[in-house]
């Protein structure tokens, strides 16, 4: 469009980087957030209108059209998903950052000009940076579709284990390098293409295999690798590219979501490595059985009785779970905090790492419902004041409250760190039935002295407790 | 099945087996209940209630005990009333079997099953039920209720302007239900409790009440009997106990005794001597009175003063708070007649293989199967099993060689690549590797209730994406611009969608 400065481009990058790496610094406290957010909105917009100015020489209609199309597409989705949808819309939109990694690898192998550029190792180099795109590229939309599936429940949420999946695992990825070398060695020579497809293929299947092996419970772990992978791709892409842009994007993205899944598998104190290879609990039969023996007597409770019990208490803490997301019940949590904190009870919320489907995934849920976030606390801040509490509610929640992580070694679940809510007076567990957690443990919370269940749907019930309050 | 409630006809007993509420439940578990008239109305619960909770009223007590299948009594049945118990009849009331003998064996022969509160074993299970641990309760909170009716000053300490007052001390002897419940009274009074116990697991509960526990200076021996109960110690011990109470009784104002153990007469703790020390004004309550009492100069039943230490000797301290002792004894039959009927239907069926149930019953049906074999669990844990030891976290500390044998490594493959690669690619990979780092030093500042928000805003910013498809769009081959055009599509989707939705979440934080 107009004969722009090379070198104003770049400044204009640059600044943009800088936005990108202040939008996530102002992720440390909520305060900042929202300011972080307009400085990730901004730096994107001065990337876009740079690259257009600098680089887009033709076909503006087109471009123009696909971004008015898409853009009101997001912003729909964006305004019409529920809370609760989260985990399933960050997935869906990890997969379309998939989609595109492999749609830029394809066009930019698809580019005649490329063997003008490149010669020799750089041709090589590039070549291998192209082929790492859309490998990642497309292992981060299978994975993220068939993840995607799994959180709206479309697939079942249980591990798909198929006999031998690690030496199938490994075959692929003997494929995925032995393609390469064909790859460049035919790409030297004009070809190329039909590697590159195979390899797709492969990577897509890698991609939906590794999914399915892994158990509802472990997706907050899946979720945010998938984010890292669809960093880590579009880093890829700034490589073939050239572009520092997307390097440097991609690789806080891709880091970004490496830590989070750090911390989610130290959350359930297992390795990385143990979550992607999938099927949680396959080994701990022996432990599962044992789980029955130490089964008790568990003693119900009404939500007349929980509501009393809650209205005496001055401490109350209360443990948010995947159930509570799954029956809607965060309004009526708030409620009940409400009308509780106005008697004067003191009202907290403890949240564990893993809990929901999604890094975070309480937290908003429980900022939806206008929860304000300074009586929300981390497991780490509160587990010490549990000998304080009076009264715990556990909604919806499992594994995350069960002391044999701590004290039966041969546990699955042993040295995850848990909420210790039995360390308090009374702990109400509310659940639809007996049925053990995704980790297929029994818990000892359940039959402990001073606990007491609340059977029921988690909304139903809470509403009548806060009818009786 | 009908459930009969007649009125005690003990002297001074207020208290009633079940009230309104409690009878309502027990006709959700398909019971009719029949109260004999006027039968609640020592602990204010009136016919009048009962009526309206769907119970019928007796007029006098032969129509409840000729009518009724199960009769619901507090106190052991007295002699009119233990003829009046005929066969194919269920009793279920206080009965301490090993104390009456006869009467245990005059009512095994009139043919009715009989089950004592009192005989509940001491199991987990069976807390609900444990008629006993709720009336220690109450007694415990009585006595220091009883306390400070007699103690002439208060027990909490204040600096007022009419000078200080000091707070007063109360020592608790026997840190069980009721010694528990007294420390609880005594401490939210405001007084300094101190407390003793010869079982030394206790001493945790009697901290967790913020009172102090004193600790004799001897070797360890442990008083925990059979079912959680205290037993005999041995003499070397007691001496040692004697000393410590004459040394805390000139130092306390109220003296608390809880101390029994099962079968035995209650042990002599305070002596005539002792009491004595005592500063004048000072009081003792023993709520071992009934069983011949905790201090030498109890005088069971009445309140004695004993040079200007008053001695109360109280065995009726439950009944005393009728209305709550009635509560939570329905609710322990309550509990008791659930497990009863197993099927909700009204019938009841002791099923001598269920713990609770055998436990408790004391005859059956004309056989008398009183004393109960041993209870396999006591309520607490038992001393020669240690409490597992927590799992300790096995945070192997990588090795320094581990670390330096990894950096050599990539540092050798980086040389490596860095032979081969042209100029222009270190310079990205530069440029990579910093902004890795970056981001790692970023993201772990990022608080854990945004990791929601944080997701979805990298998710934007990688689509950062759109800016390759943007550089190809221009292409002449049509193929390589539709591919473009798609791109740009959906990445778009993904920054409007990214952003809208990140937008929309931090909304949603407040304060």
């Amino acid at each position: 469009m107009f004969d722009v400065n090379e070198g104003i481009i770049q400044v204009s990058y640059i600044i943009a980087t800088i936005l990108f790496i202040l939008a996530l610094g102002g992720l440390s406290n909520q305060e900042t957030a929202r300011r972080g957010n307009w400085y990730g909105i901004v730096g994107m917009g001065i990337a876009l209108v740079a690259t257009l100015v600098g680089d887009v020489t033709q076909n503006f209609p087109y471009l123009f059209a696909a971004l008015a199309v898409g853009g009101t597409v997001g912003i729909i989705a964006a305004r019409r998903v529920q809370m609760t949808q989260m985990p399933e819309l960050v997935a869906i939109l990890h997969s379309l950052v998939g989609l595109a990694a492999v749609a830029v690898g394809f066009a930019n192998f698809m580019d005649p000009d490329r063997l003008v550029h490149y010669i020799g190792v750089e041709l090589t180099i590039h070549d291998v940076e192209t082929y790492l795109g859309i490998l990642i590229g497309a292992v981060t939309f299978s994975g993220s579709v068939i993840a995607f599936g799994k959180l709206s429940g479309r697939i079942s949420g249980n591990p798909m284990i198929l006999p031998a999946r690690h030496w199938l695992n490994l075959m692929i990825l003997l494929g995925a390098i032995w393609f390469a070398y064909e790859f460049v060695v035919q790409s030297a020579a004009g070809g190329g293409l039909n590697p590159l497809l195979i390899m797709t293929v492969l990577a897509l299947l890698f991609g939906i295999h590794m999914v399915m092996a892994i158990g509802g419970a472990d997706m907050p772990v899946v979720v945010s690798m998938l984010n890292s992978y669809s960093g880590w791709a579009a880093s890829a892409t700034g490589f073939m590219l050239g572009n520092d842009l997307l390097i440097v994007t991609g690789a806080l993205v891709g880091s970004s979501g490496a830590i989070l899944s750090y911390i989610m598998c130290r959350a359930m104190n297992r390795k990385f490595l143990a979550v992607i290879a999938g099927g949680f609990g396959t080994a701990g039969g022996g432990s599962a059985a044992k789980g029955d023996e130490e089964q008790g007597e568990v003693v119900p409770i009404d939500a007349h009785e929980t509501a009393e019990l809650l209205a005496n208490a001055r401490e109350v803490m209360i443990i948010p779970g995947y159930g509570m997301a799954v029956a809607q019940a965060q309004h009526t949590v708030f409620e009940i905090t409400k009308t509780l904190r106005e008697k004067g009870v003191n009202v907290r919320f403890g949240i564990h790492p893993v809990a929901g489907r999604m890094p975070g995934h309480m937290n908003v849920l429980l900022a939806e419902a206008k929860v304000p976030y300074d009586i929300v606390f981390e497991m780490d801040e509160i587990n010490e004041d549990f000998p304080d509490v009076d009264v715990s509610i556990v909604i919806g929640a499992n594994d995350i409250v069960n002391p044999s992580a701590l004290t039966d070694p041969d546990s699955p679940i042993a040295g995850m760190p848990v909420l210790e809510c039995w360390k308090g007076g009374t702990s109400i567990v509310m659940k639809r039935s007996m049925a053990t957690g995704y980790a297929g443990v029994q818990n000892p919370l359940f039959f402990l002295e001073n606990t007491r269940m609340l059977f029921g749907d988690a909304k139903e019930m809470l509403d009548e407790v806060l009818k009786s309050l | 099945m009908k459930i009969g409630v007649p009125k005690e006809i003990f002297a001074g007993e207020r208290r009633v087996a079940t009230t309104p509420e409690v009878a309502g439940q027990l006709q959700k578990l398909g019971f009719s209940v029949l109260v004999e008239s006027g039968a609640g109305a020592e602990s204010s619960f009136s016919d009048e209630a009962y009526r309206n909770a769907g119970c019928d009223i007796a007029a006098s007590a032969d129509d409840v005990w000729s009518q009724a299948d199960i009769i619901l009594k507090v106190r052991g049945p007295e002699g009119q009333e233990a003829a009046r118990l005929r066969k194919g009849q269920t009793l279920i009331s206080f009965l301490w079997p090993a104390q009456n003998p006869e009467l245990l064996k005059k009512l095994s022969e009139s043919g009715a099953t009989v089950l004592a509160m009192d005989s509940v074993p001491r199991i987990s299970r069976a807390q609900k039920a444990d008629a006993l641990s709720s009336m220690a309760n109450i007694a415990g909170y009585r006595a220091v209720v009883e306390a400070a009716q007699h103690f002439g000053r208060f027990f909490t300490g204040q600096i007022t302007a009419a000078g200080k007052v000091p707070p007063a001390k109360v020592l608790v002897i026997g840190a069980g239900v009721a010694g528990l419940a007294a420390i609880g009274a005594a401490k939210s009074m405001g007084a300094i409790v101190r407390a003793f116990d010869t079982r030394p697991e206790v001493k945790e509960q009697v901290e967790s009440m913020d009172a102090e526990f004193l600790m004799l200076d001897f070797k360890d021996e442990d008083g925990s009997g059979e079912g959680g109960y205290a037993k005999v110690m041995s003499e070397e011990f007691i001496k040692a106990e004697m000393a410590l109470f004459a040394d805390q009784a000139k130092d306390v104002d109220i003296i608390i005794t809880t101390a029994l153990i099962p079968g035995k007469p209650a042990p002599r703790l305070i002596t005539a001597d002792m009491v004595r020390s005592m500063k004048d004004g000072s009081v003792i309550v023993d709520l071992a009175a009934e069983q011949g009492g905790n201090c030498e100069l109890t005088e069971p039943g009445k309140v004695a003063a004993q040079n200007g230490v008053t001695i109360i000797g109280y065995t009726d301290l439950p009944s005393r708070l009728a209305a709550q002792s009635s509560q939570l004894y329905a609710t322990n039959l309550r509990h008791l007649l659930t497990d009863l009927t197993p099927e909700k239907d009204g019938n009841i069926v002791v099923n001598m293989e269920d713990e609770l149930i055998r436990g408790a019953t004391v005859c059956k049906e004309g056989e008398t199967t009183w004393p109960p074999p041993a209870p396999k669990l006591s309520a607490a844990p038992a001393k020669a099993k240690p409490a597992p030891a927590p799992v300790k976290k096995e945070k192997k500390k990588p090795s320094v060689l581990g670390s330096v044998v990894g950096m050599a490594v990539a540092g050798l493959a980086l040389l490596g690549l860095g032979a081969v690669a042209p100029p222009s690619f270190m310079a990205h990979f530069t440029v990579f590797v910093l902004a890795c780092f970056v981001g790692y030093m970023v993201i772990w500042n990022v608080t854990a209730a945004l990791h929601t928000p944080l997701m979805s805003v990298t998710n934007a910013i990688s689509s950062i994406i759109v800016i390759g498809a943007l550089l190809q769009v221009s292409s002449d081959v049509p193929m390589i611009k539709w591919i473009a055009v798609g791109t740009v599509l959906i990445t778009a989707v993904n920054i409007f969608g990214g952003f809208a939705v990140t937008r929309r979440m931090l909304e949603m934080f407040r304060k």
